[in-house]
């Protein structure tokens, strides 16, 4: 197969998704079965990746395939110079493998609606939705430049409103989806903001000549800092879309869109973007940028654990062990371990999508019950359910021969190489803790669930095993978090071709001074010793080396300890959770209610921004159309007033001479009698008048 | 064809039509609408005739030869009168990259907002007679070229717009009217005053040698032909260009209208009837905008160059101001009326950028404005006729009483939040990376972003509020669209949809134009500021 091949169909994968997005909602109120050309379009779009994936590994392993096509062309322009923007695909590995990851969870949450929505009234409409979703994300993995990229972040941000928002009806289903949006747009600003600095800069927005531009020492506004900067802007997207602190509040509420949504968008795919991105602008990364992104990532890992603890709805306990998941991965690329990173964001699109769509299973047998507190003993009930949930909780615990076990475990090691290297041991720390926080938080959601005693007799006696079509897609993503698909040995993921062939650290472009120092290659290394880290120093693939075991203890001994905890709380009862809740008061009332984020933002933004426009809207009422208007009743006094005085002065005036000639007329009338004896005697009276005058005056 | 005055006729038509409409017989309503409905076709079958035989490479703005369809008569000319000389006014039209994508909106706002008449109720004849006078006094001020000739279509279209948002509009139609003409008027009469002196300071070679005044417009683009005495001219030690300037450019940004002259905007859209509102919106507000780039700009390049700032600053409280005082109604229409003196004001900071990514961004902003703002009043139109209420707070869940409609709400909406795709969000990235590139602008710029956000924020609640959630029961017996509000939704959601997609459809029509105008500013700015010394 060769490159053109393969961008034709990395193009259908694209396309084929609008294309059943639009005949599946165009067509979806006349047609009852168009649900089923959607089915179909993922079904191709699957094997279509399947097949890129394969070749691109197989034949292209080091090449990264880019075709591209103009779009806007203004030529060259006064003032700005060349005015291009082009759009086009880059399938490299990374995102080869996103391509398959999309797709497979896209097509298995695709099978499983059709049993779940099953009587929905808006049935086909869902399944259109999903196809914009599919369109919109493939868009992201495959773009080769960053104004694409913004345009299918955006898409994306609209197919989650729609999705989060399809049931409508429900208050609380519109505010959630409003909120995704709008909060979204919060880090959008930041990421297009990064977007015209590397445009005023670069002139252009494909990534690749970005980089070789830094690489030649082009920097905005000439500055390292504002490097970091347009690094730290562009990572505002990640912030809004991974739902990192402190724009993740959006996230717990999107719950409300139907399950098989929340594990394809708001688990695996669409929050996973914001690391994608990182991993696509991580070679221009400065060391200060990375350094704001790994002190993100460790919050955004650590906040929503503690309050995972606390929650008692199935699906908002798996949200914030989603934001706490990516909090892991943003903070290991901030810490330079991109391979891990990303290895991370795959493992944990397939097991966390499995957890979603096993609480989707769940909830639908228990007729949209979603208090764990309510539930228990369903595994007799739903055998195939149990074991797959409870393997999908063993990989995101990072319990050994699972997925997760590999890349949390390089996590980990990353962030404690780091520590060693730069002193900042805070990470690895965090890391642990959190480790700590999520077997627990996760054996605790299993156990209220799924052992035990039921509590709601009524809905246990109606729970039953999920049908074969959204049994099948758990298994599969259950088999998918064995070790085996990534490397062949269970302790080490360097080892797996995952790793050691196909997702390598690229090499920093950014200038030396600027990284961190051990990201900065000292001159005497041969290069082919240390393949595969080529950005990296001989002394980080050292602390690498001596972080590996301690990290694989510690992080073994924390996921287990928290195991036992959850055991001993939960299944032992051997302390009394309540009365440890109570003793906890405020700490628990803290996690219990998500650290006030949402009334803080509530009580602050929200309202602060409704009661300017209040104020605002008053002052264009009264103030500046008052003006207006105020003008205007000065201009109507004014022509009263002159009014007045035109009728009763000027006019007065006029009128005033009128009769005064008038009251002259009447008086000189006496005179003109039209008899010539009067006349007669007038004039001689005159002259003599006249004529006694001269003399006078003589 | 290229011989066919097709600008005197997509001009002219309407003017026909309307003399033609007060034949008919009163009673027959069907003949004026479909008659209407025939001008305004033929209208819009000119004006892709136009566009199938314009010329991209040529640039306009200052030269005679680089516009085109141009068509110059003698109009009027009266000879010595005492100190005035000869009095020379010519018919003068001509289109270029910038005047060409107006007139295109112009005869496409028009033929959907005639639909969009179908149910105007009384004194019909009256109606459509205005409806068509008010057709060719917007085509007249896009394709003037001559300074009086411009004036007279300005004014030509404030009288119908007062009768028809007077006689036609809502409960305080009378307000709403007088308040419109009367602040136009007051605007005009800077802009008359400016025009008076720029005719009295410009003088151009005539017929018989002589050098008369002139109300050329590219002719006062050229410094060399200013007289040294004259009011305006540059010679002038006392000039005053600069006052002259910004009289014109009050004139034009009432029509814009730029914040704090804005207040009539919100009481005429509330007041006028839907095709009304749809016009206004759509072409009346894009005057004000078209004016600045094709008189303060070419004719005053310094002054532009030296309060650019000024027209970026006010850019930007436009967008700020207006997305927050939008959020605040309650009414729908006022709603969108607010939200259109925000999206002006990326026209004006696109402009202030004055470089070629700014500038095709503001001309690009205002005709996607034009088409998605003519679609927001429809939508409104829609329930009002239906409901007759424009409550905020009344309605909700009509997503499920009126799903196709709602359909054409989210794309209207999506659109005018600027989401990628469709037309709006080119033309404000355009805005954003021409003026971010500017230094003394990048501030501003920046600050201007937060419109995204709180559009996003009033449109989507909006959304909310009327659409989704349950259903008012009030409401259930509420029809989805007909065929006739199918044809006015269609065309501009094709445009939306296919400018998201393919901008260089428009981008490339203003291209050279655009870099033609901003090559002239360059050039001609130390030209007019230097001659003072």
């Amino acid at each position: 197969m060769n490159e053109t091949t393969l961008v034709s169909l990395s193009l259908f994968i694209l396309f084929a998704p609008l294309a059943g997005f639009l005949f599946t909602v165009l067509s979806g109120k006349k047609l009852k079965s168009a649900y089923l050309f959607e089915i179909f379009t993922i079904s191709l779009v699957l094997i279509s990746s399947i097949t890129v994936l394969f070749v691109k590994l197989a034949y292209y392993t080091d090449k990264s395939i880019v075709s591209e096509i103009g779009w806007i062309d203004l030529g060259i322009v006064p003032v700005l110079g060349k005015i291009a923007i082009e759009l086009g695909v880059m399938i490299d590995n990374i995102s080869a493998i996103m391509l398959f990851v999309v797709a497979l969870i896209s097509a298995l949450v695709h099978y499983y609606s059709i049993e779940y929505m099953k009587g929905d009234k808006r049935y086909n409409r869902y399944f259109a939705y999903l196809g914009i979703f599919t369109f919109s994300m493939m868009g992201i993995v495959l773009t080769h430049n960053i104004l694409m990229m913004y345009i299918f972040w955006e898409l994306v941000g609209l197919s989650s409103y729609l999705l989060i928002g399809f049931w409508y009806e429900k208050k609380s289903a519109s505010d959630a989806a409003k909120k995704a949006f709008i909060v979204n747009r919060i880090g959008d600003l930041g990421m297009f903001a990064g977007i015209l600095i590397i445009f005023i800069t670069y002139h252009t927005f494909t990534f690749s000549k970005i980089f070789e531009s830094i690489a030649a020492g082009v920097l905005p506004f000439n500055s390292e800092f504002w490097l970091s900067m347009t690094g730290i802007l562009l990572f505002c997207g990640a912030i809004g879309k991974s739902a990192q602190f402190p724009l993740h509040v959006w996230l717990p509420d999107a719950m409300e869109g139907p399950t098989p949504v929340s594990a394809l968008i708001h688990a695996a795919t669409m929050v996973a973007a914001g690391v994608y991105l990182v991993t696509r602008i991580f070679v221009m990364l400065t060391g200060d940028a990375m350094l704001f992104i790994a002190i993100i990532g460790a919050l955004s890992a650590f906040i929503p654990a503690t309050i995972a603890l606390t929650q008692t709805d199935i699906k908002k306990v798996l949200a914030y062990s989603t934001i706490s998941q990516l909090g892991y991965m943003i903070m290991a690329l901030g810490v330079g371990a991109y391979a891990f990173g990303f290895f991370h964001l795959v493992t944990h699109a397939f097991f966390k999508a499995g957890l979603f769509l096993g609480s989707g299973s769940v909830i639908h047998s228990m007729h949209h019950e979603q208090d764990i507190m309510k539930m228990g003993g369903l595994k007799k009930k739903m055998p195939v359910t149990y074991w797959t949930f409870l393997i999908f909780s063993l990989a995101i615990s990072g319990i050994p021969l699972s997925s997760g076990f590999l890349s949390k475990d390089g996590i980990l090691a990353s962030a404690l190489s780091f520590g060693s290297l730069t002193g900042y041991y805070i990470f690895a720390v965090t890391g642990f803790l959190v480790a700590l926080l999520t077997a627990f938080y996760m054996f605790r959601l299993l156990i209220l669930t799924f052992h035990g005693e039921p509590k709601d007799h009524h809905k246990y006696e109606h729970a039953h095993e999920s049908p074969l079509l959204m049994i099948a897609p758990l298994v599969t993503l259950a088999i998918l978090s064995f070790f085996a698909f990534y490397t062949m040995n269970p302790f080490d993921a360097q080892k797996g071709w995952v790793l050691s062939k196909w997702v390598t650290t690229p090499a920093s472009v950014v200038p030396e001074s600027a990284r961190y120092p051990f990201m900065v290659q000292s001159g005497e290394v041969n290069h082919a010793e240390i393949h595969g880290n080529i950005t990296h120093s001989v002394q980080y693939t050292e602390a690498m080396h001596s972080a590996h075991y301690p990290a694989m203890f510690i992080s073994l001994f924390v996921a287990i300890l928290g195991i036992f905890i959850a055991y001993m709380f939960y299944s032992k009862k051997k302390i009394d959770t309540d009365k440890l809740a109570g003793s906890l008061g405020p700490v628990y009332k803290f996690s219990l209610n998500k650290w006030y984020f949402d009334e803080f933002y509530q009580a602050v933004f929200v309202n602060g921004t409704i009661g300017l426009t209040l104020v605002l809207n008053w002052f264009d009422k009264y103030i500046v159309d008052g003006i207006v208007n105020g003008s205007a009743a000065l201009t109507r006094m004014f022509s009263s007033i002159s009014g007045f005085f035109d009728t009763y002065v000027v006019d007065g005036l006029v009128n005033f001479t009128a009769y005064f000639s008038g009251f002259v007329g009447i008086i000189l009338r006496k005179f003109q009698t039209g008899k010539v004896q009067t006349y007669l005697i007038l004039t001689v009276f005159s002259v003599l008048i006249i004529v006694l005058m001269y003399v006078n005056y003589l | 064809m290229q011989s066919l005055p097709l600008l005197t006729i997509i001009t002219f038509l309407p003017i026909l039509g309307m003399f033609l409409v007060l034949f008919f017989p009163k009673n027959n309503e069907k003949l004026i609408k479909i008659f209407t409905l025939v001008i305004t076709s033929v209208q819009v079958v000119v004006a892709g005739l136009i566009w199938s035989m314009y010329d991209y490479s040529l640039g306009g703005i200052f030269s005679r030869e680089s516009f085109q369809f141009v068509e110059k008569v003698s109009w009027i000319n009266i000879s010595g009168i005492s100190w005035l000389g000869t009095i020379k006014i010519d018919y003068f039209v001509g289109i270029d990259g910038l005047s060409a994508p107006m007139v295109l909106l112009t005869a496409l706002i028009c033929f959907i907002a005639t639909l969009s008449s179908w149910n105007i109720s009384h004194s019909l004849k009256g109606y459509f007679a205005m409806f068509l006078l008010l057709d060719a006094g917007m085509m007249g001020v896009f394709v003037s070229l001559d300074f009086f000739l411009f004036y007279v279509f300005w004014e030509l279209m404030l009288l119908p717009m007062y009768f028809l948002i007077g006689i036609w509009g809502g409960p305080r139609k009378e307000y709403a009217a007088i308040k419109f003409f009367i602040y136009t008027l007051f605007g005009s009469v800077f802009i008359l005053l400016a025009m008076i002196g720029l005719y009295l300071s410009v003088q151009e070679v005539g017929a018989d040698g002589t050098k008369v005044f002139t109300f050329n417009m590219l002719s006062m683009m050229d410094p060399k032909l200013y007289t040294a005495t004259g009011i305006l001219s540059p010679l002038n030690p006392s000039n005053l260009r600069f006052i002259a300037w910004l009289g014109l450019f009050v004139g034009f940004a009432i029509k814009i209208p730029m914040f704090p002259f804005h207040t009539w905007l919100p009481d005429a859209h509330v007041e006028a009837p839907t095709p009304i509102s749809v016009i206004l919106a759509g072409v009346l507000l894009k005057m004000g905008t078209y004016g600045i780039l094709r008189i303060n700009y070419p004719i005053f390049p310094e002054i532009t160059q030296q309060l650019a700032w000024w027209i970026a600053f006010f850019g930007m409280v436009n967008i700020v101001y207006g997305a927050l005082v939008a959020m605040a109604q309650k009414d729908f229409k006022k709603l969108i009326a607010y939200s259109s003196v925000s999206h002006m004001g990326f026209v004006m900071l696109g402009m202030a950028s004055l470089n070629s990514a700014g500038i095709s961004g503001a001309i690009l902003q205002m005709f996607n404005h034009g088409t998605i703002t003519a679609m927001l009043f429809l939508i409104v139109g829609v329930i009002y006729d239906r409901a007759h209420t424009r409550g905020l707070y009344e309605f909700g869940g009509l997503a499920n009483q009126m799903p196709v409609y709602t359909g054409f709400v989210t794309v209207a909406f999506f659109a005018a939040i600027g989401l990628p795709g469709l037309s709006g969000f080119i033309s404000e990235a355009f805005v954003f990376l021409g003026a971010f590139s500017v230094d003394s602008i990048r501030t501003i710029t920046v600050i201007s972003t937060l419109g995204i956000l709180l559009g996003a924020g009033y449109m989507l609640w909006t959304l909310q509020r009327v659409y989704l959630g349950e259903l008012n029961p009030k409401w259930s017996t509420l029809k989805d669209l007909d065929f006739r509000e199918y044809a006015m939704l269609v065309p501009l959601t094709v445009i939306v949809l296919l400018l998201g997609v393919f901008p260089s459809i428009m981008l490339d029509l203003m291209n050279s134009s655009v870099n033609t105008m901003v090559d002239f500013i360059i050039k001609n700015q130390p030209l007019f500021s230097n001659l003072t010394h």
